[in-house]
């Protein structure tokens, strides 16, 4: 076990990876003589070579697209988007090719690639640095999503999404590179994808959330004394961990999802389905959402208005005890 | 025929040349027999490339078995020159999932649908390739709009910067759909792109087989030697509709079209190859009826293949399936 932020979990998991399998090289903007913006890929160029960290041209769907024929050269490429935003170009490769190559060549090639990225607000940075776009990757046929929360699931999850045999896009909750240590197992550590994480147990309520979520809702639940709160992380998107879901709403009969992203069409709308159709007797009150609004990620000065809060948390969890 | 002689690039034999005639009256075949599938309701909307043959069968003469080829939908039977059965291209355009190949069976990657979006992919494999060792050339096919591109642009440049050995063929009929080329960019050539990558960029005439070989030829030795990508415009004028679902007649000009028909690239071949003395009327037509029986055989097998099973809609979307990916 060692200490570490969630950033360094990260750089430990690429440099176990990169040293497990010859075939896995990281590329992206800055990856390789910076180390990356947030250092997560500090040191692998000069423990791997140039050809394993390799510093790109600045083009988001051309570093995508090459991934791709990387795929079909036998490598396992790990991308780094630099910011959230920023990978919105990728967005074309991604839909285009990357979730449909295998199903058009009848499964025959297929491409083990992740995308990883920063992700999310709170950050104090400019426009276009705070984005929360899984719903356009979870969308994407052929595509596996998650996003961590722990130092430690930092570094389990993106090792299993580099041995998983699809492609897998991870998003780093920015927010905790480096407000957030934990105890993360020292050398191989695999966290499957697809299995949620009851962050904490309770009997009253579940908060459902994924990554920089989480911890907001570890400190809602503090803040809610006379309340025993659950907190489930998702960790997947997908392959969504169901069982865990609904076993928790079983449980609780009362469930807040909380969800930094725009509200319209976010993830927190596909939970809440899920729970209408599969839990709807085990509930006692309706779904309710704490969720960013449908604006343009606003400007830092004013982002704490857009955050879900543990007050708006806390609101949402009263009102559902006073249905 | 010593000026005739003098066309033939350097290190084609008499077999060389006579195999690439096959290869064009092939793809002629193709073509032209796809079309009549469509219009009997057999296949479904269809990309025409009559008169591109020249293109496809000149550029990928320069490759050998280990370099891999990334069509366009415009060179959807390009795989032929492979030896690609004829039924597997006819099912993707009949829409049946038979028509899904593995690339690496023939180093022909799956028919690029959007436009340049592939451009990357060819960089990619072959940037991958030369990492691994090993001296396999990437040729991506695209055409003049595909320039326009951001996708074109990016998968340029990573391959000029990773010194990538790719070689870039631009077929530059001068149309894409109704858009005609000085509607698409102010570049004087499609080949002035080159220098902005600081690649080599040439110009050939796209009904020249020979030409088009010998251009392809010269890129991919560069490439293989370490030289880098090249770019290769070859230039001519569509002289058929983009499509099957295209009627040309409201935009393009139709005395153009005659003329560039009056010297389509196979009747052309076949002028040289019988100035040669290499073919004469009766190779031609042995070569037609051995494109002609192939074609038969392969409409005959696409359309004796049992339906597709439904459950294919979910077996190849995930090596390892979300347990939700059902749900509907």
């Amino acid at each position: 076990m060692a200490d570490l932020t969630l950033v360094e979990a990260v750089n430990d998991a690429l440099h176990c990876e990169l040293e497990r399998d010859s075939d896995v090289m990281v590329l992206g903007e800055d990856v390789g003589r910076a180390g990356g913006v947030f250092r997560a890929t500090a040191g692998l160029r000069d423990r791997f070579g140039p050809d394993r960290c390799v510093d790109t041209p600045l083009a988001e769907a051309g570093i995508l697209g090459s991934a791709v024929g990387l795929c079909m050269a036998g490598w396992r490429p790990v991308v780094e988007m630099q910011y959230d935003a920023f990978s919105y170009p990728c967005l074309d490769q991604l839909i285009t090719h990357v979730g449909r190559y295998r199903w058009r060549t009848g499964g025959k090639l297929s491409f083990p690639l992740v995308v990883r990225m920063p992700y999310g607000g709170g950050v104090r940075a400019p426009e276009l640095h705070d984005d929360s776009p899984e719903t356009y990757y979870v969308h994407t046929p052929g595509v596996k999503v998650a996003i961590p929360s722990t130092p430690s699931d930092a570094k389990g999850i993106l090792a299993a999404a580099i041995r998983d045999p699809d492609p897998v896009v991870v998003l780093e909750p920015k927010l905790h590179y480096r407000t957030l240590r934990g105890e993360v197992p020292a050398g191989e550590h695999v966290v499957p994808l697809g299995k949620a994480r009851l962050a904490r147990e309770g009997d009253d309520v579940t908060l459902v959330a994924y990554g920089s979520m989480v911890p907001l809702c570890e400190q809602a639940a503090d803040a809610l004394e006379d309340v025993s709160v659950e907190v489930l992380d998702i960790r997947t998107l997908k392959p969504l961990d169901e069982g865990a879901l609904l076993a928790s709403a079983a449980k609780t009969g009362r469930v807040v999802i909380v969800q930094e992203a725009p509200r319209v069409c976010g993830f927190a709308a596909e939970l809440a389905a899920i729970l209408a159709e599969k839990a709807i007797l085990d509930l006692r009150g309706p779904v309710l959402r704490v969720t960013g609004y449908d604006v343009p990620y606003p400007y830092w000065q004013i982002e704490d208005a857009y955050m879900p809060s543990v007050e708006r948390v806390a609101a949402a969890v009263r009102k559902l005890l006073d249905f | 025929m010593a000026s005739t002689q003098a066309l033939v690039p350097h290190g084609l034999t008499e077999s060389d040349l006579l195999e690439l005639y096959r290869r064009m009256v092939l793809l002629r075949c193709y073509d032209e027999r796809s079309v009549v599938y469509h219009r009997q309701g057999r296949i479904g909307t269809y990309a025409i490339f009559w008169n591109h043959e020249a293109i496809q069968a000149g550029a990928t003469f320069a490759l050998g078995d280990d370099d891999w080829i990334f069509p366009s939908y415009r060179e959807s039977a390009i795989g032929l020159v492979r030896g690609m059965p004829v039924e597997t291209i006819l099912q993707w355009w009949r829409g049946h999932p038979s028509g899904w190949w593995n690339p690496a069976d023939w180093n022909v990657a799956s028919i690029a649908v959007p436009i340049a979006t592939h451009v990357p992919h060819a960089a990619g494999l072959a940037w991958g390739k030369k990492l691994r060792g090993e001296s396999a050339v990437a040729m991506a096919f695209f055409g003049d709009g595909a320039t326009s591109e951001g996708a074109f642009h990016e998968g340029v440049n990573l391959a000029a910067v990773m010194n990538a050995p790719a070689v870039f063929v631009c077929n530059n009929n001068q149309w894409a759909i109704s858009t005609p080329l000085e509607a698409q960019t102010r570049a004087e050539t499609l080949a002035d792109k080159a220098v902005g990558y600081g690649i080599p960029g040439v110009r050939v005439d796209g009904l020249d087989v020979l030409a088009v070989y010998d251009a392809a030829r010269e890129a991919v030795e560069r490439a293989r030697s370490g030289g880098g990508p090249t770019f290769i415009e070859c230039v001519h004028y569509r002289a058929a509709p983009h499509a099957t679902a295209d009627d040309p007649r409201a935009y393009i000009d139709l005395a153009r079209v005659e003329e560039e028909r009056a010297n389509e690239c196979l009747a052309r071949y076949e002028n040289v190859l019988k100035e040669l003395g290499v073919l004469d009327e009766s190779g031609a037509a042995e070569a037609r009826k051995e494109a002609e029986e192939l074609m038969r055989a392969g409409i005959t097998a696409a359309e004796a293949a049992p339906p597709p099973d439904p459950e294919l809609v979910f077996t190849h979307a995930y090596v390892d399936p979300p347990g939700n990916m059902r749900n509907g």
